[in-house]
């Protein structure tokens, strides 16, 4: 059987242009699988991990994903808030390492305004348990300084010592908090989490530009100038939610129970990696379609490649029968065939693999930059693999179909072809 | 060796129907002592191809033995008579003999990738299949700067000189050639003729030359007519 190989090959070489076409073919849709996938992978990765390092999450009580929702990605509205002596107590128990409060609902120009504490740029953490890294400046100090994220930074091209105003609400009605502008202090390096689309102020800040309104308006007649606001008490009132991390990772399920359990305000702790996963399950369903579509471009592709060795028998009945006289059985004549067809899958593998390489090589900078995906080049890993493992199974079965062909002709022509 | 002694073929009682078919072939006995030049002829449909498919054991009479060299084609399996065809048997058709792609050399070389016997006997003769490959050709009057050509780039005499080479290396009992020169003109049918029986007695095989052009039969020891010696196109004549 060995000793028939060389003349797969040069049988191969002889139609390289059909043969070489095939491959393309196969290795486009090698690649268009791999990179979906490598891309799914990824993206799931950097997803899993928008916030890693804190422990709980707590609002008021809404369901899990609508919190995750408000908290972390800055989707939609919390429909309650926290008071700030529950957030006290959280912050007092045994068990509680730090908290950061987060205090959400102003705007600027589109983007969300977080009002935190400086422990936020401390205690922050994304992707592989890093920590928040600014381009240029420093946290912000008491009142009306900002950090801005690299995203709002890019595109409103601010830098430090820019002049802001921040709009109460956030969507279509917004009403400036024009008499009291925010200077930014600080430029945060890019994440590729939601982090980059913020403005990050002080919880004190979003009190001070909050003293002469009431319920979403200014009180009409009261103007309190912005050298006046500390003489106020400056303190929160309330806060939108709270990231906890605990001294001992082990009690997070003692204490998620326990605050869901406190009666003196209805609140929701969650444990963001599981919520996380939760969510992945309905956004990573485009990513999903998107492998099995790639999967089915792969099947054209192995349906191609039959089409061709199957129509290239015809051509090749003479051939076959020229073998048989020379001594090949109707088992070499298969094999040689099947040999081919797994070569062309096996090539547009290994050319779908280089593929990949240089795509995801050239593409990872303008992902990062453009998406905040950062795709990882490297050889195939886990369930790449294991999709090759499959391509190649599918393309051993394909090669049954020309393969059992070629058997059933060179049985009945034998050695001379009756044309 | 064998093909010098007894018999390179040996036919009897053979009955061969092509499937729903009465019967194409019934042949009482034939037989070629080993090295002998037999040319058997009979006219088109006469069943000449089908009885050289059978000696080569791609196809199976219905009744009947066929030895080849001695060796019985129906005790062997189906993947022992494809062996025993590599090793023992070299055939040279009427036209596209060759792989078309291959070089005039690699399709003379092809009987050695299928056959053990045959590299084996190469080399038993202190040679080796390149080196027997080009001696072949040179005494088939195949220039070496040819060898190198792709077979389609060969006229249609060179073709079947190379086809004669592929037959005859490594030394197999019998060669059958199937109308090997109607497709040349009449000089160099003769011209063929004499070097594929040159080269069939200088490594000792039998020929089983296939043809209906009887002005070649004074080459040969023996002439017979396959359509007197076939009973099923008799009885049809009759
Ligand atoms: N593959 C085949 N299937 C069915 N019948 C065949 C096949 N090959 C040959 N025959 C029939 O067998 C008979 C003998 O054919 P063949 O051996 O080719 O004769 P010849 O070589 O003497 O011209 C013819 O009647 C032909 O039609
Ligand atoms: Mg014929």
């Amino acid at each position: 059987m060995m000793r028939l190989f060389p003349l797969t090959l040069a049988s191969l070489w002889n139609r390289r242009l059909t043969a070489g076409l095939t491959v393309v073919v196969i290795a486009l849709s090698v690649s268009l699988l791999l990179g979906v996938e490598r891309l799914r992978s990824d993206a799931r990765a950097s997803f899993a991990s928008t916030v890693s390092g804190t422990d709980l999450i707590v609002g008021a009580r809404s369901g899990p994903v609508q919190l995750l929702l408000y908290s972390v990605f800055h989707i939609g509205d919390a429909t309650n808030e926290i008071s700030w002596p529950a957030v006290q107590r959280i912050a007092a128990r045994r068990e509680v390492a730090w908290v950061v409060p987060l205090s959400l609902g102003d705007s600027h120009r589109g983007y969300r305004v977080v009002g935190t504490s400086a422990d936020f740029f401390k205690y922050y953490r994304y992707g592989d348990r890093r920590a928040l890294a600014f381009a240029a400046g420093d946290p912000f100090g008491p009142v009306f300084e900002a950090v801005v994220g690299a995203e709002v930074a890019a595109r409103l091209g601010y830098r430090e010592g820019a002049r802001i105003t921040l709009a109460h609400g956030s969507g279509e009605h917004v009403a400036e908090h024009g008499d009291k502008p925010f200077s930014v202090v600080g430029v945060l390096a890019p994440t590729g989490t939601p982090v980059d689309r913020s403005v990050l102020v002080s919880l004190e800040s979003i009190e001070a530009i909050h003293l002469d309104w009431q319920g979403g308006a200014p009180i009409p007649g009261l103007k309190i100038a912005p050298e006046m606001v500390r003489k106020f008490d400056l303190a929160p009132k309330r806060v939108t939610a709270v990231l906890v991390g605990l001294e001992n990772r082990a009690m997070v399920f003692r204490l998620q129970r326990a605050i869901n359990e406190d009666t003196r305000e209805p609140l929701l702790a969650i444990l963001p990696g599981v919520t996380l996963d939760q969510l992945w399950d309905v956004v990573g369903i485009g990513a999903r379609v998107l492998l099995a579509v790639s999967a089915l471009v792969v099947a054209v592709g192995l349906a191609g490649l039959v089409a061709v060795v199957v129509a290239s028998l015809g051509e090749r009945r003479r051939e076959l029968a020229i073998l048989r006289a020379l001594g090949a059985g109707p088992r070499d004549v298969f094999f040689l065939v099947a040999a081919e067809s797994v070569l062309l899958t096996l090539a547009g593998c290994v050319l779908g693999v280089a593929l990949v390489q240089v795509l995801v090589f050239s593409m990872a900078a303008w992902l990062q930059a453009n998406y905040g995906l950062a795709v990882s080049p490297g050889w195939p890993v886990g369930r790449e693999w294991m999709l090759l493992g499959a391509v190649m199974l599918a393309g051993l079965l394909a090669s049954l179909v020309p393969a059992l062909r070629a058997y059933r002709q060179s049985l009945a022509d034998g050695m001379m072809v009756r044309m | 060796m064998n093909s010098q002694q007894g018999l390179a073929l040996e036919i009897a009682g053979l009955v061969f129907a092509w499937p729903g078919e009465a019967a194409c072939l019934d042949i009482a006995a034939f037989s070629m002592s080993a090295g002998e030049k037999l040319f058997l002829h009979g006219p088109s449909g006469s069943g000449k191809t089908t009885l050289l498919s059978i000696i080569g054991g791609v196809l199976h009479a219905s009744a009947g033995r066929v030895k080849v060299s001695g060796v019985e084609l129906a005790a062997l399996g189906a993947h022992a008579r494809d062996r025993f065809r590599a090793d023992e048997i070299g055939f040279v058709f009427q036209l596209f003999n060759l792989i078309p792609y291959l070089s005039a050399r690699d399709n003379i070389l092809l009987p050695c990738r299928f056959s053990a016997a045959r590299r084996r006997r190469i080399a038993d003769a202190g040679t080796t299949p390149a080196d027997e490959a080009q001696r072949l050709a040179a005494r088939l009057d195949l220039p070496p700067e040819l060898l190198d050509r792709p077979a389609m780039a060969l006229s249609v005499g060179q073709q079947q000189r190379v086809a004669a080479a592929r037959a005859l290396i490594g030394r197999p009992a019998l060669v059958i050639a199937d109308e090997p020169t109607s497709a040349l003109d009449a000089d160099r049918q003769v011209r063929f003729l004499d070097l594929l029986m040159g080269e069939c007695a200088a490594v000792g095989a039998a020929l089983l030359f296939v043809s209906h052009d009887r002005r070649l039969t004074g080459h040969f020891d023996r002439v017979v007519n396959l359509a007197e010696m076939n009973r099923a196109i008799a009885e049809i004549a009759a």
